[in-house]
């Protein structure tokens, strides 16, 4: 089925494995296609493609290709769904995947290979099965040092209760100590998209949730996770997005969910439990999917105006609407401004702390980064443009729209919770560390002017 | 294994050849390798780790084969693994290595380690040396009958390796019905799944050459053998629940409560977190659903949250796997996705891929309750800092008002488009407007008005350009300066290096000269002079033929450059809804997103396993085509019979989206029976002079259902059907489905040779005799043809294969029935009507 796998660094190969069917050198003619998609580099190469005869499958993760081949007329979902879940075993084992760790670990990683396809099919990708067929140790990279993977890393900043480097341990390296923490790690991660018209009205908005689960219980013990009992899931009748409830009240109401194969849903009709027993290693116990009606965590405003000969004046404000005990990292806000821009003076509110601002020459943008929100807060920034020539009338249809970026630990959008998470291990000293994490980032918030 | 494939590579001078490092290992393996010190294993390991990453960067190592065979005697699995991975990259280009290791390897299937076992025997089958594979079938055999399910594992994969390196050898041994009997009996999942992969691929390999091939592979989607798998599908890995849920696509369930129970059991199998087991069962549910209209719509309903929920959940890349099958759905039944489609509106920070095929999906989606917010919409994505989407979009509203939803609004914002004096948004606009006036000419005043400030300088590009100047020429009596701007375009004749412009400039010019001919003479002369002088062929054809007729007659000239246009109602589309139809049964592969049938971009081996769809799809679907028709058509039956058949084709084209799955069966028929009428019309004349065939065809016509050979001496007792009809889908269903009744070979009257120049002349003339054609194809001497025929009053069909090789003048007939008993009958019935072909 498959012909090929193998791993590319930003310039070079790394690993191949091998059916034999298809051309060697199949690694550079994909780097090549890859690299030169489009002559204006432009548009990103799509995750395949046939060059050929040979149909290329690639994943993107952090900055590594994870490259299939086949010749085959496959399903497209299940190979792109493997190579992910490739990424991820390799993850599980060497706690950190970099290019670093790969090189440093190749040996492991082709035994790991060589379990997960044999003669191009696919065996098993359980990081619990493997275990018993995989015998090298690996050799575990500095985390500190490397850019960080996966939703898991987001804990890393602002909560120093938990142990931010825990999520990059590996499943099968000791730790120093010798004694393995009996720990889990239940994460709910909310991604957030909203957009704004020009008006502050709300235009689309959605919440895609996962419910990430990361166990390092010996003896694998069964898990029950209980949801809000008011939960419930398909928006019956009517439009999808009838934004007919009001916010703050009312049930959670989810468009669809889907489950990890570890999962079991006997009771989950009646309390909203699920029951699994946790394999190793990070994976999704549940996704969801969520277009009700809910609180955006920030207000945008955004002013642009001319002020007089080639010269016009942009004010943004940002508003947090979360309660003050919450802070918001990472922000970044971005507004591409008229092509015809050559310069830009910032001014922030007096006493701004944290803020950073630039406009980027050479693709006309102006960014401003905020180390941190509190909630309840508002934040100005003014700038003043400079225009090498005249506008054509209508400035806002020239500029923007804006756009944010941001993480907000301990605060979820759509107010699902885990209410309780029951390790069922009948002994009255067995006490495992459980962190139930709540975190929600912006994937596409913006707003139009 | 993992060959790094750049051993061969010539090297750099920059790059170390690592000669002396080789040389260096070469002596620390041989003092290591009969040491028994403490810790000696952790020394090797360390070498090992070395050589295996010379061998990953492209160093030749092989010269250390026999140290690393040595050093591997050991009972260390990490020493063992490393030794396997090097062995199995250098024995596949040195067979004089294999050789050594062969010994070192046999030994190991023996260990009593199951893991050492399993490896060793994997690594003995991934040599891949021809020469060498007497020395697996013993280890093979062995390894399937081990009590450990990993050594078994390996074994069913380590078969397929065999069967791949010497198919003989391979099923000498017996092994497929070692695996069968695996298959049916292991307790272990996973062996199960490996032994079907095996099978499917093995028994199709072998299915042309071997009757009992062909049996094994059509029993694997037998009721027994499905509901086997289904009943355990949970225990099956999820990657082994889609092989099984594919084979589950090709099954045809005996009756609704089959089907039914089939998808109440998969039901919960759409909640899953892997997209891949959720395509593959959206796929059962489309195709066990497809001959029952209502539950088909409900299945959209059904998978529509699912699959949305990909879409956002996974990654981009896994979004845009998904959504290229939403977008195959949404065009096959736009509305159930209409209310949805918010959901493809394009987030700013998407990758391209995914932004284009949200776009296509919003085109798609639009009608008269959403099309105003969606354009909207797309206005705002034209501003967009992304110009290859912002063009994109400004092309999606194009689409959409050729759709003909609120054209008035549309209208008014490409205008506006035209107005914001941005090159690309500019180009982009012109052409649409073009494409508009082609269809909708009644807004000419409002367009010109704004085309006419459009100043041709700011415009560059060839397609917005010559866009500009049909504008210009066709309405030159509405725009002002017309003939102005066409002279001073002609002025920089040379300047323009688009020969498209050119050519449009030319005609332009012509066809404001007859409108105002004092104002655009001068400028008529200039492009003429200058058209005749271009290199560009086309360009000084043109002009010359201009030139030429203009001197012959100019009102002819006027006839034929200017002559009253209708308006555009359809733009041809450019996917034939067969094809359309193909991709959708291909559901679930590259296909979708190529948008192209497998044939066109894949060899017929790698097509996969049990692909029957692919042996029709070489041929051209024959006539009975036709009986796939829309609802709609059943209604214009009458007009229908007047248009030709190229007619048909358009009409059928964008009558509907290729909905052939919603037609009820008995509808179909109907037309089909008319459409019998005028081919058997339409083959009278050839057979007019003998009146025994015209009389036959006027029984015909009146559709009597006369036993299609009358002057047989003692009749056969079966009856065909001469209106019988069949959709190719439920053809290729049964075919898989049925055993070969009768397997025969007929020789050709030389007569019958000489008139077989093209497959339609069979085809023609088995209609007559009331067996028609599903497909057919191939050229002169190969032809293959598919033919059903049903009997009488009676829903009992007759499938045939018929490869004809006119060299050797023989035919060979497979028959296949739905009633055994007959199938003689039949057959004689086949041969007669083959044997009367060419005769007059």
């Amino acid at each position: 089925m498959i012909s090929q796998f193998f791993v590319l660094s930003q310039r070079g190969d790394n690993i191949v494995f091998h059916r034999g069917e298809v051309p060697k050198g199949s690694a550079e003619i994909f780097f090549r296609k890859v690299k030169f998609w489009k002559q204006d580099g432009q548009e990103e190469a799509p995750p395949i493609f046939n060059v050929d005869g040979v149909n290329y499958f690639h994943v993107k993760v952090v900055g590594l290709f994870f490259v299939a081949t086949t010749r085959v007329n496959v399903s497209p979902s299940l190979v792109l769904e493997l190579l992910q879940r490739v990424a991820r075993v390799i993850k599980d084992y060497l706690g950190v995947l970099s290019e670093d760790s790969f090189r440093k670990n190749f040996v492991l990683v082709y035994e790991l290979l060589d379990e997960v396809i044999d003669f191009g099919y696919v065996q098993t990708t359980s990081t619990e099965v493997l275990k018993s067929y995989v015998f090298n140790e690996p050799i575990v990279v500095d985390a500190a040092r490397l850019q960080p993977l996966g939703p898991g890393a987001i804990f890393m900043q602002g909560n120093k209760r938990m142990p931010g480097t825990a999520i990059t341990k590996s499943v099968v390296a000791n730790e120093p100590g010798g004694r393995k923490r009996e720990e889990i790690f239940v994460d709910i991660i909310e991604k957030i998209s909203v957009t704004f018209s020009s008006s502050g009205y709300i235009l689309t908005s959605e919440i895609d949730g996962t419910i990430q689960m990361k166990s390092y219980l010996t003896g694998n013990p069964e898990i029950r996770l209980a949801l809000n009992e008011d939960l419930s899931i398909g928006r019956g009748g009517g439009s999808v997005y009838d934004y007919g409830s009001s916010y703050g009240a009312g049930a959670v109401i989810l468009d669809d969910c889907n489950f990890h194969e570890s999962v079991r849903l006997d009771s989950f009709d009646m309390d909203r439990t699920l029951a699994l027993v946790p394999p190793d290693g990070e994976f999704p116990v549940m996704n969801y999917r969520m277009t009700q009606e809910f609180k955006p965590p920030f207000h945008i405003n955004c002013l642009i105006e001319e002020a007089g000969h080639l010269k016009a004046e942009v004010v943004l404000k940002i508003r947090a609407e979360f309660p003050s005990n919450i802070t918001a990292n990472m922000v970044v806000i971005e507004m591409p401004l008229p092509k015809y821009t050559t310069r830009a003076s910032f001014e922030l509110e007096p006493g701004a702390v944290g803020q950073r601002t630039d406009f980027k020459e050479a693709n006309k943008k102006l960014e401003w980064d905020l180390k941190k929100i509190v909630g309840g807060f508002e934040h100005t920034l003014r700038a003043k443009l400079t225009f090498s020539q005249e506008s054509h009338g209508n400035i806002t249809k020239e500029a923007g729209p804006v756009s944010m970026t941001f993480t907000i630990p301990m605060y979820n959008a759509s107010r699902l919770q885990v209410k309780y998470l029951q390790i069922a291990k009948k002994s009255s000293s067995y006490n495992p560390y459980r962190w139930v994490r709540y975190v929600t980032q912006a994937n596409s918030y913006v707003a139009r002017i | 294994m993992a060959p790094p494939a750049q051993s061969q590579r010539s090297q750099s001078p920059s790059q170390p050849s690592g000669k002396s490092e080789v040389s260096d290992l070469k002596l620390q393996l041989r003092q290591l390798a009969g040491s028994r010190a403490p810790g000696v294993d952790d020394s090797k390991r360390e070498l090992f780790k070395k050589v295996i990453s010379y061998m990953t960067i492209g160093i030749d190592v092989s010269s250390l084969f026999g140290e690393m065979v040595m050093c591997s005697a050991t009972s260390d699995i990490v020493l063992k693994k490393m030794c396997y991975l090097y062995v199995g990259n250098y024995a596949k280009v040195n067979p004089d290595l294999a050789l050594l290791t062969i010994n070192f390897l046999q030994r190991d299937c023996h260990d009593e380690d199951p893991m050492i076992r399993g490896l060793a025997l994997r690594s003995l089958c991934s040599l891949r040396v021809a020469n060498l594979v007497e020395y697996l079938v013993g280890p093979l055999g062995s390894g399937l009958k081990d009590s450990n399910s990993y050594v078994r594992t390996v074994a069913v994969v380590g078969v397929l390796k065999l069967y791949h390196i010497s198919a003989s050898t391979c099923v000498d041994a017996d092994f497929p019905s070692t695996l069968k009997h695996l298959m049916l009996n292991d307790p272990d999942t996973q062996i199960v799944a490996n032994c079907l992969s095996a099978l499917e691929e093995i028994w199709s390999a072998e299915a042309s050459t071997s009757e009992e091939a062909a049996r094994e592979r059509e029993a694997l989607i037998s009721k027994p053998f499905i509901y086997y798998l289904l009943n355990r599908i949970k225990e099956f890995s999820e990657w082994a629940q889609c092989l099984v849920l594919e084979l589950v696509t090709k099954y045809v369930p005996s009756d609704s409560s089959e089907i039914f129970d089939i998808m109440n059991l998969l039901e919960d199998r759409l909640q899953h977190a892997n997209g891949a087991v959720v395509l593959a069962t959206v796929k059962v549910f489309l195709q066990l659903t497809l001959s029952m209209t209502d539950v088909h719509q409900q299945v959209y309903e059904r998978i529509k949250a699912p699959l949305l929920t990909l879409v956002s959940s996974g990654s981009p890349e896994q979004s845009y796997a998904v959504l290229s099958h939403l977008h195959l759905l949404v065009m096959r039944a736009p509305y159930v996705f209409s209310s949805d489609y918010k959901h493809f509106y394009c987030q700013y920070n998407e990758p391209s891929y995914v932004k284009r095929l949200k776009l296509e999906m919003l085109t798609a989606v639009a009608n008269e309750s959403n099309t105003y917010e969606i354009v909207t919409e797309l206005c705002e994505y034209a501003a967009n800092v992304d110009i290859p989407i912002a063009r994109e979009s400004i092309r999606a509203v194009g689409k959409i008002a050729l759709q003909q939803y609120d054209v008035n609004a549309i209208v008014d914002r490409l205008l506006q488009f035209l107005e914001m004096e941005k090159d690309y948004v500019t180009a982009e606009a012109l052409v649409l407007v073009k494409d508009l006036l082609r269809k909708y000419p009644q807004w000419s005043h409002d367009c010109i008005a704004v085309v006419g400030n459009i100043s041709s300088k700011n415009v560059q590009e060839p397609k917005a350009k010559a866009a500009l100047i049909w504008m210009l020429g066709e309405y030159s009596q509405d725009m002002q300066d017309a003939p102005y701007i066409l002279e001073s375009l002609v002025e920089n004749w040379d300047e323009e290096h688009s020969a498209e412009v050119r050519l449009h400039l030319l005609t332009a010019v012509m066809k404001c000269f007859f409108k105002r001919p004092p104002e655009t003479q001068s400028a008529l002369g200039a492009a003429l002079a200058a058209g005749i002088g271009d290199f560009h062929q086309d360009v000084h054809d043109r002009a010359l033929f201009y030139y030429r007729i203009l001197r012959y007659n100019v009102s002819v000239a006027e006839r034929v450059v200017n002559p009253p246009k209708q308006a555009v109602s359809v733009f041809a589309d450019t996917q034939s809804s067969e094809i359309k139809d193909r991709i959708f049964d291909e559901f679930n592969s590259l296909s979708v997103l190529y948008q192209k049938s497998s044939y066109m971009f894949t060899d017929k081996e790698h097509r996969g396993p049990l692909e029957f769809a692919d042996e029709l799809g070489n041929l051209s679907i024959g006539e009975a085509a036709h009986n796939v028709i829309s609802s709609q058509r059943v209604e214009e039956n009458d007009k229908d019979l007047l248009l030709t058949t190229a007619e048909k084709e358009e009409t059928r084209g964008s009558s509907n989206n290729g909905s052939v799955y919603a037609v009820p069966y008995d509808s179909s028929t109907s037309v089909f029976a008319s459409q019998t009428q005028i081919e058997s019309a339409i083959s009278n004349p050839t057979t007019a002079g003998h009146s025994q065939h015209a009389s036959f065809g006027i029984d015909d016509l009146l559709g009597l259902g006369m036993p299609a050979v009358p002057d047989v001496a003692s009749p056969p007792q079966l009856k065909l059907n001469t209106k019988a009809a069949l959709d190719p889908n439920a053809f290729q269903q049964k075919w898989r489905q049925l055993p070969v009744a009768l397997s025969q070979e007929l020789s050709l009257s030389p007569q019958a040779v000489a008139s077989l120049t093209v497959p339609q002349a069979l085809l023609r003339h088995m209609q007559s005799h009331s067996i028609h054609c599903i497909a057919s194809g191939g050229q002169s001497p190969n032809f293959k043809f598919f033919f059903f025929a049903q009997k009488y009053e009676e829903p009992s069909n007759y499938l045939v294969e018929c490869i004809i090789n006119t060299t050797s003048a023989k035919a060979q007939v497979k028959i296949k029935a739905d009633d055994q008993r007959t199938s003689q009958a039949f057959s004689s019935l086949f041969e007669l009507a083959l044997s009367k072909f060419g005769t007059p």
